[in-house]
This record gives C-alpha cells, sequence and structure tokens, in this order.
C-alpha cells in the first residue's frame, strides 16, 4: 500500500484535460431503437465533460420533431435482429406492439422517454442541430422543431463545426 | 489500492481515488474531498445531493446515476452540472465517499 500524503491531490478523473474532447454524434435515423444509441451516448459524454454536438437529419429529424418524438416506433419487419418471423412482423399492430414494448423496457430501465431525454441532454449542455436539406424536403417550418434545436444548418456547416471532434454516426 | 490522508484522516481508496469503504467516510471529510475536485464550498444543495446519495446507497447497495439524483431530489440536471461542474456524477460519488456509478442514465 502506497500512502498519499499530499493533502490536495487532485484525483485523475478531475484533472483539467489540455483540451476539451469535443463529440459529435449525427442521428440519421427516427426509429425508437435508433434514437437511444445517439441520445445515451450523447448524455454519457456530457457526463464526462465532453462537448457535445447533435445533427439530426432524414429520419433522425422525427426526434426533434414536436408532432412525432412522442410517437416513434420500431418493428421487427426487415429487422432480424428482433428475433421474430419476419411475416408475423407483418401483421397489424405488430410495430405498436413492438414499440410498446420496446418503450416498457427502457422506462424499466429508469431511462426517460425521448422528450424528456431530449430535455436532458440539452439541460446538461448539448447543442442540438437540424439538417438543413431534409427539414427542406419534409416542408417543416420553425415552430414544428423541439424548442431546445439550436439552428437549421447545412452539411458544410456541420462539417465546419465538426472540426476537431470524434464523430458518431447512427 | 491504496490510502489517502483526508482531512488528516488514512482513508482506503482505489486506483481512480474513489474510497472504496463507505464506513470510513464522514460529513467532515467532505469538504476536503470537494475541494480536490475543485469544489470550493458545500451548499446546502451540495449537501442535499450527498445526503441523498449516501441514503440512497444504503438502500440500494448501489451509486445512484445522475438521472435518479435528479428525479429523487427535485434538483434538474442543469443545476447539478453548476454544483458538480464538468463531471457531476462521478465528482458527487466522490465527494460523498461512494463508488461511482455504474448505471448508463
Amino acid at each position: 500500500m502506497t500512502t498519499d500524503t499530499i493533502t490536495r491531490e487532485i484525483p485523475a478523473f478531475a484533472r483539467e484535460p489540455e483540451t476539451t474532447r469535443k463529440l459529435c454524434i449525427i442521428c440519421s435515423k427516427g426509429t425508437l431503437d435508433m434514437t437511444y444509441p445517439g441520445l445515451v451516448l450523447a448524455n454519457s459524454a456530457l457526463g464526462e465533460g465532453v462537448e457535445v454536438d447533435m445533427f439530426f437529419t432524414f429520419w433522425g429529424l422525427d426526434i426533434v420533431t414536436k408532432r412525432r418524438m412522442g410517437k416513434l416506433k420500431t418493428t421487427p419487419v426487415g429487422n432480424t435482429a428482433m428475433h421474430m418471423p419476419q411475416l408475423l412482423g407483418v401483421i397489424p399492430g405488430m410495430a405498436s406492439l413492438a414499440s410498446t414494448m420496446m418503450r416498457k423496457q427502457i422506462a424499466g430501465l429508469g431511462i426517460p422517454d425521448v422528450p424528456e431525454f431530449l430535455d436532458t441532454v440539452v439541460a446538461a449542455g448539448a447543442r442540438l442541430w437540424a439538417c438543413k436539406m431534409s427539414y427542406d424536403m419534409m416542408k417543416l417550418e420553425e415552430g414544428d422543431l423541439y424548442g431546445g434545436v439550436l439552428g437549421v444548418i447545412s452539411a458544410a456547416d456541420f462539417i465546419e463545426m465538426s472540426e476537431g471532434a470524434q464523430i458518431i454516426f447512427v | 489500492m491504496s490510502t489517502a490522508t483526508i482531512s488528516g484522516r488514512e482513508v482506503r481508496v482505489d486506483e481512480e481515488g474513489f474510497m472504496v469503504d463507505p464506513t470510513e467516510w464522514s460529513e467532515t471529510l467532505a469538504a476536503d474531498l470537494a475541494n480536490r475536485v475543485d469544489i470550493a464550498e458545500l451548499t446546502p444543495a451540495h449537501w442535499t445531493v450527498i445526503r441523498f446519495l449516501r441514503a440512497d446507497f444504503d438502500q440500494m447497495g448501489e451509486t445512484a446515476t445522475l438521472r435518479r439524483v435528479s428525479t429523487s431530489t427535485g434538483i434538474g440536471t442543469k443545476e447539478l452540472f453548476d454544483l458538480f461542474p464538468k463531471k457531476p456524477a462521478k465528482k458527487m460519488a466522490f465527494v460523498a465517499g461512494l463508488p461511482k456509478p455504474k448505471g448508463c442514465v
């Protein structure tokens, strides 16, 4: 056993890094299951003092679209990872059932629903951005987007902003 | 595992500096621990969090995640980041003499 006699020693996790780490997360999917990887990683990164920018593009825009964000769904169709015969997946109501089951499992672990999770990551300092191309394609207007979105930006803007950052594509 | 001297007392810590035995902690140690993670002063809000963490650890056998702290104490995420800047979950566990939380959210 060694004895640390310096009474003011800073533990390793609390030492200031030379540069602040930056993470950019691109959310391109709008299914319930594919929403959580981005949000959980963002939340964990923020909790480690990492700066986080999230870029919502294509179906990922649904995550920050007010009328859709509370109703994201998942489906076993085409998703063999859900271990269900594909023909069963197309039965009417299956997508809703799968989505309800997934929501319950997520809530059972104490993980918030999408709107609350967005509030949490924004409160923790995440910056949220909507993709201009997708925004135009889906004919959205400013009022359609979740209040925490800072702006609608282009791909070039995103490339500039992500300089020096690690990028995760979901 | 090694020991650290906190407020003149020797306590056991793991490789990351977190206390390994919650019973070795006392409220007088908290101020010194807080200084080590750059928190100059423990306000009543800090104490609400610390006391919740200790009580919850006794009950649940594991350190609460940031979200659990927020929903249970009513202190919002933003304020928790203000109280324990940059790495709130780790800092609050450290100051409370508890292991770092394992949960994801």
